[in-house]
């Protein structure tokens, strides 16, 4: 089985957000920059997959700077076999990411392609459909059950209020959810071998695009709340608030 | 003039609220235009849908049944096929960012060469062309976009644009629209219930949410109980609990899980890490009960309780239950 992982380099789910001097993106002195937790839940689902499969290989792309590298290495550790490094930078229009993607996975004979669901910078939610849609490929996103069986994908998906069973037959694009798996952690020895491990760096170009960010800013402070009371006995005094003054019950 | 589609939702006939917060940026999209900008709502079935006309009230100047056997449940190529075979007449797509929306809007945005901006909160026209606020890094900060593709396609944020219920606006005409032909890669099957909470958090206008100060699994209890004893409330979790393993990962609020805007969001045991705040920091009321009085989520409540969650919260239930009987 041939699987390709897209990952992107995202700052750490803890970080604090400074708007940079651009007034259009984040100062990123200072930021931590990890893998995006959606797209580790596909490399583990990508390492389960060849496992069980026990024959194959894994491939990580990514589209970004050559920071990205280091990223990539963590997947290489985590056991995904080599890596492609796109070098276009980033676009905020999430077509002009899927475009490039799709141009390198297309010939790479791939049974499927996986993505995580979303990236927690941009939020945008939709390179992986996107690419899917570019590459004629059936695609099922936010995935957060996944069965393999015979060249068809049955899925499982949150919707509100419940859960989808959804299939589509390989070759195809999966987009994965929290709740899948629980991504490992790369051993040493992991660490160790991905040094060794084929990295190929691309230079890419990447369009305009139709989606210009024409500033970012923090959102405004909640105004200060106030601490009702201290133990059970504050409980009808919030209750009393929460229906007179916050009108909420 | 400019027409903008509003693809709407609906779920065994019925149309689903998000449908209405839709059609609402739709109209405020339509107004800013000017012109005499009109709105399509675009609803997929397997025939009638109920409730079409009075769409009007709520922005609709017509609404088009795209009707098919195979659209009893959400058929992601017929509907992005359909949407697209229309889309390229139209200046503004509109979305709901909702788990098919979320799916549908790249599909189409794809199809038809265009950028999308998901997830919006805030729509207007900046010099002619469309314009959104989209919250990122899970609503750490509030990204300003302007979409020059034609047409513009967006996804809003459930739970965020005011339903228009207009009186004076006439009813919509319905149109049947013709689905063309289309591949079908992807089939759902079926939707099966979820194992624990049926109300999402999501879309819930009060929402309980439960951490690592209820100890353990079980203690939950206490937080079903007080959901309950608002009528209809939903059930959240923070990470920390989810990861435990105590609740399904649908539950979780925050920057891995979801960004909720509640009217009322209540935060037991929930000491609010900067991830959890991000994702709740936009409800309009929030209540913070915590035995530490210097947990970073009293910085945000509007209310805050200090003290042993396992004494406040089953009295909490009480009151609550008893007003709700009174009124």
């Amino acid at each position: 089985m041939r699987i390709a992982v897209c990952l992107k380099r995202v700052p750490d789910t803890t970080t604090k957000i400074v708007i940079g001097s651009d007034g259009k993106s984040i100062d990123e002195n200072g930021v931590k920059f990890v893998a995006n937790p959606y797209d580790e839940y596909a490399i583990e689902a990508a390492l389960a997959l060849k496992e069980k499969a026990g024959a194959g290989e894994t491939v990580v792309y990514s589209l970004g700077t050559d920071a990205a590298q280091e990223t990539m290495r963590t997947a290489l550790a985590m056991g995904i076999d080599r890596a492609v490094l796109l070098q276009g930078g980033g676009s905020p229009d999430g077509l002009e990411v899927a475009k490039a993607l799709a141009a390198e996975l297309k010939s790479g004979g791939f049974d499927l392609i996986l993505f995580g669901k979303m990236a927690v910078d941009d939020y945008n939610h939709q390179v992986g459909v996107m690419t899917a849609e570019l590459l004629e490929l059936p695609c099922i996103s936010a995935i957060s059950h996944l069965a393999i069986e015979g060249g068809t994908v049955t899925a499982e998906r949150e919707v509100e209020g419940g859960v989808e069973v959804v299939t589509c037959a390989l070759p195809a694009v999966l987009t994965t959810d929290k709740g899948i798996n629980t991504p490992r952690l790369p051993s040493l020895k992991g660490i160790m071998a991905a040094k060794k491990k084929p990295f190929e760096l691309k230079p890419v170009t990447l369009g305009a695009g139709g989606l210009t960010v024409t500033g970012l800013t923090l959102p405004p402070e909640r105004k200060a709340g106030r601490i009702v009371g201290e133990g059970p006995d504050a409980v009808s005094t919030l209750v009393q608030l929460l229906r007179n003054e916050a009108k909420v019950i | 003039m400019a027409q903008i589609l509003a693809v709407l939702e609906q779920r065994q006939g019925t149309l689903r609220k998000v449908s209405l917060e839709v059609l609402a940026a739709a109209r405020t999209l339509a107004d800013q235009l000017g012109g005499g900008a009109t709105v399509d709502g675009l609803v997929f079935g397997t025939g009638a849908v109920e409730g079409t006309a009075a769409l009007g009230k709520a922005g609709a100047d017509r609404v088009l049944l795209a009707a098919h056997p195979d659209f009893g449940l959400y058929n992601p190529d017929g509907f992005a096929a359909t949407t697209a075979s229309i889309g390229g007449s139209y200046a503004v797509i509109v979305f709901p960012a909702t788990a098919s929306g979320r799916d549908l809007a790249p599909r189409v945005a794809a199809k038809l060469g265009v950028a999308c901006a998901t997830d919006v909160t805030e729509v207007g026209v900046e010099g002619g062309k469309v314009s959104a606020v989209r919250p990122v890094y899970a609503g750490k900060a509030l990204q300003r976009v302007v979409l020059g593709g034609a047409p513009a396609v967006l996804s809003i944020r459930p739970n965020t644009f005011a339903v228009a219920q207009a009186a004076d606006r006439a009813d919509a005409a319905t149109a049947a629209l013709d689905v063309p032909s289309f591949t079908q890669r992807v089939t759902v099957k079926e939707v099966k219930a979820p194992a624990q909470s049926t109300l999402d958090v999501a879309e819930a206008s009060i929402i309980v949410s439960g951490g690592r100060g209820l100890k353990e699994p079980g203690n939950f209890k206490l937080i079903e109980e007080l959901a309950a004893a608002f009528g209809t409330a939903a059930v959240g979790a923070s990470r920390a609990v989810v990861d435990a393993g105590w609740r399904e990962h649908a539950a979780q609020v925050g920057q891995t899980g979801k960004t909720v805007a509640p009217s009322l969001y209540v935060a037991v045991g929930i000491s609010g890490a900067i991830q959890h705040l991000a994702g709740m920091r936009t409800s309009k009321v929030i209540v913070a009960i915590n035995k530490d009085k210097d947990a970073p989520i009293f910085k945000v409540a509007d209310y805050g309780i200090v003290g042993d969650l396992f004494e406040i919260v089953p009295r909490l239930t009480e009151e609550i239950k008893k007003i709700r009987a009174e009124h």
